[in-house]
């Protein structure tokens, strides 16, 4: 090839941006992506899911540990009652919500780039939120009496408080997972349908053809596939930003200094969008290499991805620099002590980690060649979820750690235990993304296929839909307009 | 449309499925077999063909309808909980705020509003589209299993009015198709 792939890139056809390069037919965009599944597994991948499968483990050692001694296990003291649990609860959330982002919001404004990365990414949310989930769970002690934050009808005849934002939390995370894991199966079952015709084994024809209920790509189907997704998209927009939004209800309803402030629902939701496509590319770096599908994910899939971090990372930089401001505007002592005590306290280390990592850090994507660049970007997605992890531990632990008596002043410092949980969640989100690149078709192929030129049936020149309508025979009943004798 | 009609036709014949080169080929046979007055016929594609629903003549699909009841249904159902909870079955004074303070109850009356609706959306088009149907009589063609990867394909049901085995394969063949299969039912 004796054009480079940045090159290729550049030379978009009448005006239209190349979004898949090399220019397949639909069975090649097929068999790349299906494949992979059906090879043998690949030595890397097991290279990915043994240490994922093992961090698992870990979870599953220390989560026993907690409920069996409780979550004295874990550094909390009095005055910092949140610290690893509730952070690893807000930073997977907020993973979830680049996920949703790709495949609702972009699909409503029309960007037909996302059609490459949409599927990994809807997987991405699902499992970050089945890590989400587990945290909540986990914390509140007495996991057995867990069931207390449903509204179920009991003996006791008490019911949750529904004016609390932990209980709004309750639900907007459990109708966010379920919500995204149904938009999520309605993008895969044409996929699935694609597996169950290619299977060879009779495992693979019954596996794949349960879940793909017998999809036969009828265009009266499509028709109605078409219009549930396009819903699902316009219900998943507002979801998404109600969902950190009432993330961050849970510390601005709070009367605590660093909490109780009015910027939080835009600032989380940003924050939450940046650290999203921050793991996206973490994950897509990784996928497209071993799964070999540079062609379909290209580098301005990476370039578009860039200039949102861009954009999400200044959005919580000025967010940070406002919070400062209104501290001091306010007038209030204890609100300005706060963010004197976060920047220059003893935590000013992990804020200037967040600092660092998500504001100065990604101002490398004002360059193009940094936005393009495999490296630069790989290693910036990680810089950038560290820095992610660190806001929301900032946010938690920096406020309640003074307390307003200084006798009630504290410092947290993590057991081993909370890090085995912290470590072990990516243990679990890695161990699903592995399951999920092996067995499922991790690039939405009818979507592709769709945005390749061909698809479109007045593709080419001579082929003008006005032509075709002269030649139509003069049938008898033929209307008008299209005759709708076609719809049952 | 009845609720429970029969599903697949009842007979020698299923119908007869042509396969078309190109989309744009499907496109306008489409428009022919559309006009030439067929009802019970379909387009079969691995992903949905910009424009073929107007091609076919379908009409507007009544999924939204489903989705707003069902959201509307959730949506008040929520609200009714919370009302139930705080203003009659579990009274407290919260904040010295009314036992009815609606506003604190809008962000659970809106995730299962939304909730609902998703429901609505991803089962209505289940109900819509006759999912799950493992079984078709389309699925004994062979060459049919490519329906999902990169062929494109007409079929037009036997039960049809103005279905006859050898003309309408012969109309298919006439605009344009690859081949042309007498389907088994």
């Amino acid at each position: 090839m004796a054009q480079t792939e940045a090159e290729l890139l550049d030379n978009p056809v009448a005006g239209n941006p190349t979004l898949i390069l090399r220019s397949p037919d639909f069975h090649a965009i097929t068999d790349a992506v299906a494949e992979p599944i059906e090879r043998a597994t690949p030595i890397g991948w097991w290279f990915f899911f043994i240490p994922s499968l093992a961090l698992l483990g870990l979870l599953g050692v220390a989560v026993s540990w907690l409920f069996w001694e409780g979550i004295g296990i874990w550094g909390l003291n009095v005055p910092v009652g949140w610290a690893f649990d509730i952070t690893n609860f807000v930073f997977w959330i907020g993973i979830g919500h680049a996920g949703t982002l790709i495949s609702a919001i972009l699909f409503l404004f029309r960007q037909k780039w996302r059609t490459s990365i949409n599927r990994a990414a809807e997987a991405m949310t699902i499992f970050a939120v089945m890590c989400a989930l587990l945290f909540p769970g986990i914390h509140v002690g007495r996991v057995w009496v867990a069931y207390w934050m449903f509204p179920l009808p009991n003996q006791m005849g008490v019911w949750p408080n529904f004016r609390s934002p932990l209980l709004w939390d309750v639900f907007a995370v459990s109708v966010y997972g379920t919500v995204s894991l149904l938009f999520w199966y309605v993008g895969l079952i044409p996929d699935l349908a694609t597996m169950r015709d290619r299977g060879t084994t009779h495992g693979r024809k019954f596996g794949y053809g349960l879940f793909a209920l017998g999809w036969r790509g009828s265009m009266r189907q499509w028709h109605h596939y078409e219009s549930a997704y396009l819903i699902l998209a316009a219900l998943a927009t507002p979801l998404v930003l109600s969902v950190h939004s009432i993330v961050s209800m849970d510390f601005a309803v709070s009367l605590l200094p660093g909490w109780h402030t009015t910027i939080f629902p835009p600032y989380f939701v940003a924050g939450a969008i940046f650290s999203g496509f921050a793991m996206v590319l973490t994950l897509m770096v990784i996928c497209r290499k071993v799964f070999r599908l540079e062609h379909i994910i290209t580098l301005r899939h990476f370039d578009y991805m860039a200039k949102i971090m861009l954009v999400t990372g200044s959005m919580v930089g000025f967010a940070y620099a406002t919070e400062f401001f209104t501290a001091w505007y306010s007038g209030n002592p204890y609100e300005f002590f706060t963010f004197l005590n976060r920047a220059g306290g003893p935590y000013a280390w992990a804020y200037w980690i967040m600092v660092s990592c998500n504001v100065i850090s990604p101002q490398v994507f004002w360059f193009k060649k940094a936005r393009t660049s495999i490296p630069i970007l790989f290693v910036m997605s990680i810089i950038i979820n560290i820095g992610m992890w660190f806001e929301r531990f900032v946010i938690i632990v920096t406020s309640l750690h003074r307390d307003f008596l200084p006798s009630s002043w504290g410092y947290f410092v993590p057991t081993r235990w909370d890090i085995a949980c912290l470590l072990g969640s990516f243990g679990l989100f890695f161990t699903m993304f592995c399951l999920f690149v092996r067995f499922l078709p991790m690039v939405a192929t009818a979507e592709v296929k769709g945005v390749l030129p061909q698809a479109d049936p007045h593709h080419g020149s001579d082929l003008q839909p006005e032509r075709s309508k002269d030649h139509r025979p003069a049938w008898p009943h033929r209307g008008p307009e299209p005759a709708p004798g076609g719809a049952s | 449309m009845p609720l429970f009609r029969q599903q697949v036709p009842t007979g020698p014949h299923y119908g007869v499925l042509a396969e078309f080169a190109t989309t744009t080929d499907l496109y306008h046979a489409c428009e022919r077999v559309r006009d030439a007055g067929f009802t019970r016929w379909d387009a079969h594609t691995p992903f949905p063909v910009h424009g073929l629903d107007k091609a076919m003549g379908l009409k507007r699909s009544p999924l939204p309808w489903i989705v707003l009841v069902a959201g509307l249904t959730g949506a008040a159902g929520g609200f009714g909980l919370q009302y139930w909870v705080h203003a009659d079955a579990y009274p407290l004074v919260i904040s010295g705020k009314p036992y009815f303070a609606w506003p604190a109850m809008i962000p659970i009356t809106f995730e299962l509003g939304v909730l609902f609706a998703a429901f609505g959306a991803v089962f209505g088009m289940f109900g819509l589209n006759k999912l799950p149907m493992h079984h078709h009589p389309l699925f004994k063609s062979k060459i049919f299993e490519r329906v999902t990867d990169d062929a494109f394909f007409i079929s037009i049901e036997s039960r049809d009015p103005k279905f006859d085995p050898s003309a309408t394969g012969k109309l298919l063949e006439s605009l344009g198709a690859r081949s042309v299969e007498l389907l088994e039912s």
